[in-house]
């Protein structure tokens, strides 16, 4: 069994299960005794979210190829699914951790919805049309939240759009409120749910990437005439991947949005999905392991730096072209290989999929 | 080849290196006066022994971020003028949330980390409805400068109930200025009596006032002839809002919208030769200051606002002064105007309910609360200020015309 966990292939994986689980112990053996600052509590939440919708992104970007600029959309179709299933829900189902299940699923669900309508006309072409089409989504959506106004009152539920007519009765609750999002929230997303949904989404994202449609998604990367003339049905095999990505990018959305008492539809923009592109590019593409890394230092790093005042952005920028150069440096890398070969103490070059 | 690399990633670390250099020599310049001002005030403090902790979020950078340095500056220029004057000391740290609520959460967090006592909470609306919730939890009295949401200060902002009881707002909340609009307009019908409107749909704030504005108008017998929307992505040009608008014959263009958009609007109409009579609301206010705009375009504009930093009162001169005086000779709105009052408020309380530095945050924020809620307050923003149990504040909006490249309140 142990054997099995270390070998050529379930290494990589094997390392990302234990180093999340261990990230989870080493904190919550500080959040009991005391030693987690204020700060650093508040940013567990999101950094779990980011992490599941950049492993999703990474599916999608390093795996199956395709570029998709609209991650946030997905997001932000999850989390205004699940706190509208969360508030609604508040009356009838108590029980924090049981609503947060049912919202996830939900948002979950819807995301993968979305993801199938857009796959559908779009992953039968070639070319960067993805792209295109994810990055108009999420403007779409964005601007469609804007101007939903969704709300339930003893009668059943009211909903208008761009003009506002919902009328509701004392004691109604605007579930979504055109540019103001959604307002009182009951806080249900907890640090060990955002750490269950990683070690989830690693779970399905490796298992996908070994087995045999993982297989036929790389090899349609790699050679798409290739791939289909052993038979490979390319934009089934990549409708796969994007589904699955857009259905963790909404559970990320919905833990995201459970986690705050208040979400307005222009958090999910333009700039939310390429900072999760930026994420799984420092990370590496198709490597779950330097994304989940690359996003913990990514988020917590501007928090790092709020004594620079001024000057923190400035150096955020710096740091991440500094990472950029050094990744992408031959003689780090070979370094870094070296490294690496001695600690397994193998001589021949890495089999992982990269 | 490798050696070329190597040249190259050195050559690029050296830009960047450069640059940043460059950029902080830059930036150094622009903030100094109010860094070193920053340490003047620790410093006094410190002698003085045992400072009262403020803390508070605004957007210091993005694309809000004019708002939350002015409060900062306004608020940093108060707590010394309060530590000057000896006896009560504070000490402030005002964190970036970027307009964000993510971000404001975690500056709440570096806060609390840092012993903050009493808050001024946050800048703007949708991060201060994330943070009140952390307010209450944690029972740390807090005031917002100008989160006018309702949804800052009550849990259940759709019905105006339950109040989170220790957050407290120094700004009008946004449907009351709908509301005072309305009324306003429907006692001077000889400002116009087809109204237009023209709002910002994407912004709460916007939204916000235009929604009270327009129930309150339909039951005042208000005749509104056209409404029109825009959000950020066409906040440019304004030409068919207007020349429906006219079409329709509207005499009278409420604007709930802030000076930027505003600006824009005045300049349009005027190139089409339309002059009806505009009405803005507190987010008008600045735009005499805005660069590039032509002021005499805004004459005859009138204004629901708090604050005018032409006002002749001696505690505005000061404030005027002293304020530029800080800050390059920039005109303070109103929400360095309102943040200035939040930190006299709170000087005024700790005062009368003898507040020391060494009192836990819950015990602070039981003593204030009470005394918020008894008390009146003078300030630049209004007389005789006070605030409900909820946490609303009670002061009548000014109207103002601007005359002359000025404003000029306007005879009841």
């Amino acid at each position: 069994m142990l054997k099995k966990l270390l070998d050529r292939t379930h290494r990589g994986r094997t390392v990302s299960y234990i180093m999340v689980v261990v990230l989870y112990l080493i904190i919550e053996i500080m959040i009991h005794s005391g030693n987690l600052s204020s700060l650093f509590t508040s940013l567990l939440v999101p950094v779990c979210c980011y992490i599941v919708a950049a492993i999703g992104l990474n599916l999608n970007v390093g795996v199956s190829g395709e570029l998709n600029l609209g991650q946030a959309g997905f997001m932000s179709v999850g989390a205004f699914t699940a706190v509208s299933i969360s508030g609604y829900l508040a009356a009838s189902v108590s029980n924090g951790p049981v609503r947060l299940i049912i919202a996830i699923i939900a948002g979950v669900m819807i995301s993968a919805v979305f993801g199938l309508l857009i796959g559908i006309p779009v992953l039968k072409l070639e070319g960067d049309y993805l792209a295109i089409v994810t990055l108009a989504f999420g403007q779409i959506i964005k601007s469609i939240i804007t101007n939903m106004y969704l709300g339930f009152d003893g009668n059943g539920f009211q909903f208008s759009f761009v003009d506002n007519n919902t009328k509701l009765a004392p004691g109604g609750k605007m579930l979504l409120n055109g540019p103001m999002g959604a307002t009182g929230t009951a806080k249900i997303s907890t640090f060990t749910a955002g750490v269950i949904l990683i070690l989830v989404s690693l779970i399905i994202v490796y298992h996908l990437m070994y087995s045999r449609s993982g297989r036929a998604i790389m090899a349609a990367r790699d050679n798409r005439i290739a791939a289909e003339s052993v038979g490979i049905d390319i934009s089934r095999t990549k409708m796969l991947a994007f589904v699955v990505s857009a259905s963790l990018a909404g559970a990320a959305g919905a833990l995201y949005g459970l986690n705050y008492s208040t979400l307005v539809p222009a958090k999910f923009d333009f700039n939310t999905s390429i900072l999760i592109l930026v994420y799984v590019v420092l990370g590496g593409l198709g490597n779950m392991t330097g994304t989940i890394i690359a996003t913990i230092i990514l988020v917590l790093l501007p928090e790092l730096l709020r004594s620079m005042q001024d000057y923190r952005m400035l150096i955020y920028a710096v740091v991440l072209i500094l990472i950029m150069l050094l990744t992408n440096n031959e003689n780090m890398k070979t370094r870094l290989r070296r490294l690496k070969n001695r600690f397994s103490g193998r001589g021949r070059k890495e089999g992982e999929v990269s | 080849m490798r050696k070329k690399s190597l040249l190259k990633t050195g050559l690029s670390l050296a830009m960047v290196l450069c640059m940043t250099v460059a950029l902080t020599a830059c930036g150094g310049a622009a903030s100094a006066p109010a860094e070193s001002a920053a340490e003047s005030g620790e410093a006094g403090s410190a002698s003085a022994g045992g400072a009262i902790k403020i803390g508070g979020s605004g957007p210091l950078t993005g694309p809000a971020a004019v708002y939350g340095n002015a409060v900062k500056a306004a608020a940093e220029m108060a707590v010394e003028e309060v530590n000057a004057k000896g006896g009560l000391q504070f000490e402030l740290d005002f964190e970036d949330d970027t307009h964000d609520a993510e971000k404001a959460v975690s500056a709440y967090g570096a806060l609390k980390d840092w012993g903050m006592q009493v808050s001024l909470a946050t800048v703007t609306s949708a991060p201060g409805a994330a943070v009140s919730q952390m307010y209450q939890d944690d029972h740390i009295f807090a005031i917002t400068p100008s989160g006018s949401s309702l949804a800052v200060i009550y849990q259940d902002p759709d019905n105006a109930a339950s109040p989170y009881g220790n957050i407290f707002q120094m700004c009008f909340t946004d449907p009351n200025q709908g509301i005072a609009s309305a009324d306003y307009l429907a006692g001077h019908s000889d400002l116009g009596s087809k109204i237009a409107i023209i709002y910002k749909n994407d912004d709460n704030y916007s939204s916000g006032i235009y929604t009270k504005f327009r129930a309150e108008a339909d039951e005042k017998g208000l005749e509104v002839v056209y409404e029109g929307t825009f959000d950020d992505s066409n906040a440019s040009d304004f030409s068919v809002q207007l020349k429906k608008a006219k079409d329709a014959g509207a005499d009278l263009i409420f604007l709930p919208i802030y000076y930027d958009p505003a600006s824009l609007i005045l300049t349009q109409a005027n190139q089409m030769d339309y002059k009806p009579t505009f009405f803005g609301v507190d987010g008008m206010d600045g735009i005499l200051t805005l660069e590039g705009f032509d002021t005499s375009l805004a004459e005859g504009v009138y204004l629901l606002t708090p604050f005018s930093a032409d006002a002749t009162d001696e505690l505005t001169q000061n404030f005027t002064k002293n304020y530029k005086a800080r800050n390059q000779d920039e005109i303070p709105n109103q929400f360095a105007a309102d943040a200035y009052d939040c930190v006299f408020a709170i000087a005024q309380a700790c005062e009368a309910a003898g507040v020391t530095a060494d009192m836990s945050a819950s015990d602070i924020c039981d003593a204030l609360t009470k005394q918020f809620t008894s008390m009146t307050f003078n300030g630049l923003t209004g007389q005789n200020v006070t605030w409900s149990e909820s946490g609303e504040v009670s002061k009548s909006p000014k109207a103002v015309v601007i005359k002359d490249g000025v404003y000029v309140g306007v005879e009841e």
